[in-house]
């Protein structure tokens, strides 16, 4: 079997199957913490307190919905396809889940002994890992909308496979800038290629075009048209409930954290300070959480201000804009590193 | 001026089109403005009033639940039991029963008195017409409008009930507010 990309193994098993559960419990826990944090700021961007009655601060809110979704029956149309309405959502959040992996949240630390690397993996090929699982979380999104048998589904599908397929184009490309300054794919890598300046600094086009692009990757406004709540019930979901539908709602807040964990790593710096402040290993995941969420705090900034493109101007808006700004960012970068 | 000059005619203001520079402009540069604009309500802070805790305060001329009223002095009803609210009632809620004021039990300042005053709640629109027809004043509206019950007969108020000093539990609205 040909090796199609090295990965820096270099822990015992056991490590990494630890490793893994951390990484996992600790997003898993945030994901709960994260959707009421939207739901209140976005109630500040709109003049209104968000969920404030279950808990202290509303804090409860995302236990009570998810004993409400459990609870839930589950059933299907009966135009469905009963395998692939059952797998889709599966495939939504395993995909999200395994980008997760990559996301660095410190170096490689010296723990009782060990050496550690706070994250999940490190593959040679890094950003390509990211875009293959982005990549096939559209089958999540396009098998659940397709197998629902309901024509509301089925449209928010055939708009989220157009939506995805122009925006990883530029989103593709802004990345490449960095990719040539930084010299390497792999993501540690290119924190420590960031010691001198954070990446958004000299390749800040890149960083909004990237962003921009994040939005659409992740469905969320102004590119939601794949959901689109007003003219096409839920898009792709429409037609599920309970527990199926919790999980394309983690799928689509874990992509969230993995877009912002990824801006992180690339543009931001990872787990680096400013100043030249140099921490003990253990800030590493904290400096990291903390940039993320800035990251995700605009995302929601951003969902509160902007209303959603109508598709033919997402479609220019992607094609016409953001693809020739990406493709010329791309080559000043070549020119420049190369000149 | 030429005759040609269309003089009074308001010039269209167009948005930015979708060409290349323009619509860079219309996506980052208008978009920096809505940021602003959502962050100004940030800092503004919520304007929700909270409402089983916090009330909005009702306006003086609020038409709320009816109240009854006394003579102050002598502590007689002020409703003689004459039946023009009742008359005026648009929804037809208001149901009195007069009866003969005697020596030995004076209730109101007239001849007669309501022996039944009743108020379906569940049928008044709060139009306040019986306020106005009243010629004693004796039923005006009052403020309080949480007026939710279980069941529907709970709804209908008696003389009683509406004569009693009613809890005041919406706040007024004070000068300016």
């Amino acid at each position: 079997m040909i090796a199609l990309a090295n990965v820096a193994f270099f822990e015992p098993w056991w490590v990494q199957i630890v490793k893994a559960l951390a990484i996992f419990a600790v997003i898993f826990a945030v994901l709960p913490v994260l959707i009421v944090y939207e739901r209140k700021l976005l109630g500040r961007f709109q003049g209104r307190y968000g969920p404030n009655r279950v808990g202290p601060y509303g804090l409860m809110q995302p236990l009570a919905e998810i004993v409400k979704f459990a609870v839930k029956e589950p059933f299907r149309p009966t135009t469905s396809v009963a395998s692939l309405f059952r797998i889709a959502p599966m495939i939504a959040i395993l995909t999200a889940v395994a980008s997760l992996a990559l996301v660095p949240f410190g170096d490689v630390q010296h723990i009782f002994g060990q050496r550690v690397g706070l994250y999940g993996i490190d593959v040679s090929v890094g950003v390509l890992y990211v875009f293959a699982f982005s990549g096939i979380s559209f089958y999540g999104i396009m098998l659940g909308g397709w197998a629902s048998g309901s024509k509301y589904s089925f449209l928010g599908a055939m708009r989220g496979a157009a939506q995805l397929i122009s925006y990883e184009v530029s989103q593709g490309l802004a990345l490449v800038g960095v990719l040539i300054t930084a010299g390497t794919l792999s993501l540690t890598g290119i924190v420590h290629a960031q010691g001198g300046m954070w990446y958004f600094i000299p390749q800040f086009a890149g960083f909004i075009i990237f962003m921009t692009a994040s939005f659409a990757e992740t469905n969320r406004a102004p590119f939601d048209l794949v959901e689109a709540d007003a003219e096409l019930v839920g898009g792709y979901f429409t037609e599920y409930g309970g527990t199926a539908f919790v999980a394309y709602l983690f799928a689509e807040y874990t992509n969230m954290i993995v877009v912002a964990g990824i801006a992180t790593t690339l543009f931001l710096g990872g787990w680096l300070m400013p100043f030249g402040i140099h921490p003990p290993g253990w800030v590493d995941p904290f400096v990291v959480l903390a940039k993320m969420l800035l990251v995700i705090t605009f995302f929601i900034w951003i969902r509160a201000t902007l209303p959603r493109l109508r598709y033919d101007q997402l479609m220019s808006f992607g094609w016409k804009i953001l693809l020739p700004l990406a493709t010329l960012n791309l080559l000043v970068t070549a020119i420049i590193v190369v000149g | 001026m030429s005759p040609y000059d269309p003089g009074d005619v308001v010039e269209v203001i167009r948005a930015p089109g979708a060409g290349a520079v323009r619509g860079a402009y219309r996506v980052f540069g208008e978009t920096l403005r809505g940021l602003k604009t959502t962050f100004a309500r940030v800092v503004e802070g919520p304007v929700t009033i909270q409402y089983p805790e916090e009330k909005t305060p009702v306006y003086p001329r609020f038409r709320g639940r009816h109240k009854l009223h006394r003579f102050e002095d002598t502590g007689l009803e002020k409703c003689v039991g004459c039946s023009l609210c009742a008359a005026a009632c648009p929804a037809d809620c208001i149901r009195v029963v007069a009866a003969e004021n005697t020596p030995e039990n004076r209730v109101s300042a007239g001849e007669r008195y309501a022996a039944v005053y009743e108020i379906n709640l569940s049928r008044c629109i709060f139009c306040g017409y019986c306020e106005i027809a009243c010629p004693f004043d004796a039923i005006t509206m009052g403020h309080d409008y949480e007026l939710s019950d279980y069941t529907r007969s709970d709804l209908i108020f008696t003389k009683e009930m509406l004569l009693e000093v009613p809890i005041e539990r919406t706040p007024l609205r004070t000068e300016g507010e």
